[in-house]
């Protein structure tokens, strides 16, 4: 008797250690980008972390690649300024990418791209303030990421920027009025979306009706939620979370028959790309994104061939992103007459100044005139989609 | 009406964990082992599953057939290669290396299909019934994986009462040296005690992606762990105990995340696990085992 307790607690002990260990299981990669040929002594070393493995890996290879394409071809310029990109692993894991940035400071990195999910930017952008080497992520979009930290910026929305635009989106656009939300309270990302959803929502004097969550451990029934969001009578179903558990929660509402307008942001992206997904589910989902591919301009036009060419399918905005990172740190380092020789310190002051500085004005993939606030935070005009027979078509 | 639509879920989710929860206790049981590596068993099954209908175009059943006939295989290399070698080593050195199995499977799985997300089409062939002008609606994936629940507790107990294998199945159970002495082969009985539970691993592997179908190579961790509290929940050993502890979980989790928080939901019933046990230390239906001193 007493040995059978026994070997329950540790065996009850042993399943907390598999459960909290669950999704870190997964083989390092380490892959250096093609740069221009033969790597002379006289180029920038920028160094960017992302999840290339693990079940975030759509994203870190969708960065990777874009960051790829933007400095193939700002090497085939043939200018003064030439590039050389390496891509660390860090499997969505904040140790693993602080390991990751420590072997891209020995490699010689001057530019840091930071990392493409928010929580392992949190723990490298603290690395990157006390080193002082100038960082912009393509991605990581809560504020805890550029927060007191005068040297990170970001491309991408902020999550309350993200929240406040969804609010006024749905205002705007009249898509609903009684609104029911189901976000991740186990995740930075959903929570700081959903908690400036629902103040800027009261001051829009939107209704939200029936508000559920969901955490990493419990992402595979979502029934009781979608009863609870039905029950209450919502007409547009608010996600701010990641692809995966949306494609469940779309499946599962199917099923239900409950078929409210459902609303996304930019972890929405990435939904129509999961194998075998049948893309009728999300058909008239409405997501807010900076990028289209769709989008008719020449530069998107580009990229997007130059991508499909590279990694055989459409890029997201993650890739965008990255692509916009690389050119706008270009464009800064021709302003600021920076060169290979600067160290790493230097290249990060001239960056912040120019950065910062009011007449720097980018234009790119994910928005025209583009500008950096002192904070880090991104302006931009956020853009809204909706899947319309399996692909994305701006709503405006 | 809510209240019906919530235990009809809480008994789908609950199905789920049953039908997986039966290999873990099956196991269990007979090997006197916990083999943590039963939820990879599981996520190689479904990964089987969704190859053989997407990539090989082979229809449901073929494809079932085949996830099985690879898990019973694996299942089998597994023991052999793993767990036998540990046949007199402590419990505690044979957790470890089902957990390590549990690891490797993962990650084996990581390099063959790689890490995206993939989405498994579901293998029941009909629509959800729809009851009361569609106030009430039960999927065809509960319905049939409840049927299949009953299926397999039904044959596994009739097969370990009445069979031969079965009934060397139970004097391994009961004693493996004196089985040894009456002329049981314990080493034969085992491997076909995992042979069964990979078996039904497959079959586990393709209901869990057919009800919530994303497949990844994590897929079969979290159900594994919470399967394994619903066996420890009804007695861990006993075949009926694992499908009562697997629904009961189910329940209380749908009812505690519909009636009393989302947030508190595992935290519930985790803690109804432990009170649980603190009344009825061998679980709900769990027999009680005199200890040799």
């Amino acid at each position: 008797m007493k040995k059978l307790t026994k070997i329950l607690s540790l065996t009850a002990a042993m399943a907390m250690a598999v459960s909290a260990l669950a999704g870190c299981g997964a083989q390092k990669a380490t892959e250096t980008a093609d740069t221009a040929a033969g790597t002379s002594a006289a180029v920038i070393k920028i160094g960017g972390i992302g999840p290339l493995t693990g079940p975030a890996a759509i994203y870190g290879n969708a960065a990777k690649t874009g960051a790829e394409i933007a400095v193939e071809e700002i090497n085939a310029l043939g200018g003064d300024i030439q590039f050389e990109l390496q891509y660390e692993d860090d499997e969505n894991d904040a140790e693993k990418a602080v390991n990751a940035y420590n072997k891209l400071k020995d490699w010689g990195m001057q530019v840091s791209l930071g990392c493409v999910t928010t929580k392992p930017c949190i723990a490298v952008s603290s690395e990157v303030f006390s080193d002082r080497i100038f960082a912009l992520t393509p991605s990581a979009s809560s504020t805890d990421v550029i927060e007191g930290k005068d040297n990170m910026f970001q491309m991408c929305f902020t999550d309350p920027n993200q929240g406040i635009a969804s609010a006024e989106y749905i205002k705007s656009q009249n898509l609903g009025t009684k609104i029911g939300i189901i976000y991740n309270n186990s995740d930075a990302y959903s929570t700081g979306i959903y908690n400036k959803f629902v103040a800027e929502a009261q001051t829009q004097g939107l209704e939200i009706v029936s508000t559920q969550t969901f955490t990493d451990d419990s992402a595979n029934d979502f029934s009781s939620q979608l009863n609870a969001v039905k029950a209450a009578g919502a007409d547009l179903l608010y996600l701010p979370i990641y692809y995966t558990p949306a494609s469940l929660i779309l499946a599962q509402a199917d099923k239900m028959q409950y078929a409210p307008k459902f609303f996304g942001v930019d972890g929405m992206d990435g939904i129509l790309t999961l194998e075998n997904f049948d893309t009728s589910l999300a058909e008239g989902v409405i997501l807010l994104t900076p990028f289209a591919p769709d989008a008719d301009d020449e530069l998107t036009k580009k990229f997007v061939e130059a991508y499909k060419a590279k990694a055989g399918d459409v890029p997201n905005q993650f890739a965008a992103d990255a692509y916009d990172c690389v050119y706008s740190i270009y464009e800064a380092i021709q302003k600021a007459g920076i060169t290979a020789d600067t160290s790493a310190a230097d290249t990060c002051e001239a960056l912040v100044a120019t950065f910062t500085s009011p007449e720097f004005v980018y234009d790119g993939l994910t928005g025209t005139s583009v500008t950096w606030q002192t904070t880090g935070e991104v302006s931009k005009k956020p853009k809204g989609m909706v899947i319309e027979n399996g692909v994305y078509v701006g709503m405006d | 009406m809510t209240f019906i639509s919530n235990l009809i879920n809480g008994i789908s989710l609950g199905s789920v964990y049953a039908i997986i929860a039966l290999g873990y206790t099956m196991v269990y049981g007979i090997a006197k082992m916990l083999n943590f590596a039963h939820g990879d068993v599981i996520m190689i099954g479904a990964y089987m599953s969704f190859c053989a209908t997407t990539y090989l175009h082979l229809p449901v059943p073929a494809a079932i057939f085949m996830a099985m006939c690879v898990c019973t295989i694996l299942g089998i290399v597994i023991e052999g290669l793993a767990y036998k070698p540990l046949r007199r080593a402590t419990s505690l050195a044979v957790l470890i290396t089902a957990i390590g199995v549990s690891y490797f499977l993962q990650n084996i799985a990581l390099i063959i299909w790689g890490s995206a997300p993939k989405t498994f089409s579901s293998v029941v062939p009909f629509g959800s019934l729809r009851l009361f002008g569609g106030e009430l609606i039960i999927t065809a994936e509960s319905i049939v994986t409840v049927l299949a629940n009953i299926v397999i507790m039904v044959g596994l107990a009739i097969f370990t009462k009445k069979s031969k294998m079965g009934k060397a199945m139970r004097a391994v159970s009961e004693d493996k040296d004196a089985a040894e002495l009456m002329g049981i082969n314990v080493n034969v009985t085992i491997s076909v005690t995992f042979a069964i539970g990979s078996a039904l691993a497959a079959i586990a592997g393709v209901l869990l992606c057919s009800a919530y179908p994303v497949l990844m190579p994590t897929t079969g961790a979290m159900p594994g762990i919470k399967a394994f509290t619903a066996a420890v929940f009804g007695g861990i050993g006993s075949i009926p105990g694992a499908m009562l502890g697997g629904i009961l979980l189910g329940i209380i989790e749908i009812f505690s995340k519909s009636y009393i928080s989302t947030q508190l939901s595992d935290a519930i019933v985790f803690g109804v696990l432990i009170v649980v046990l603190l009344v009825k230390p061998t679980g709900l239906l769990g027999k009680k085992i005199a200890e040799k001193v």
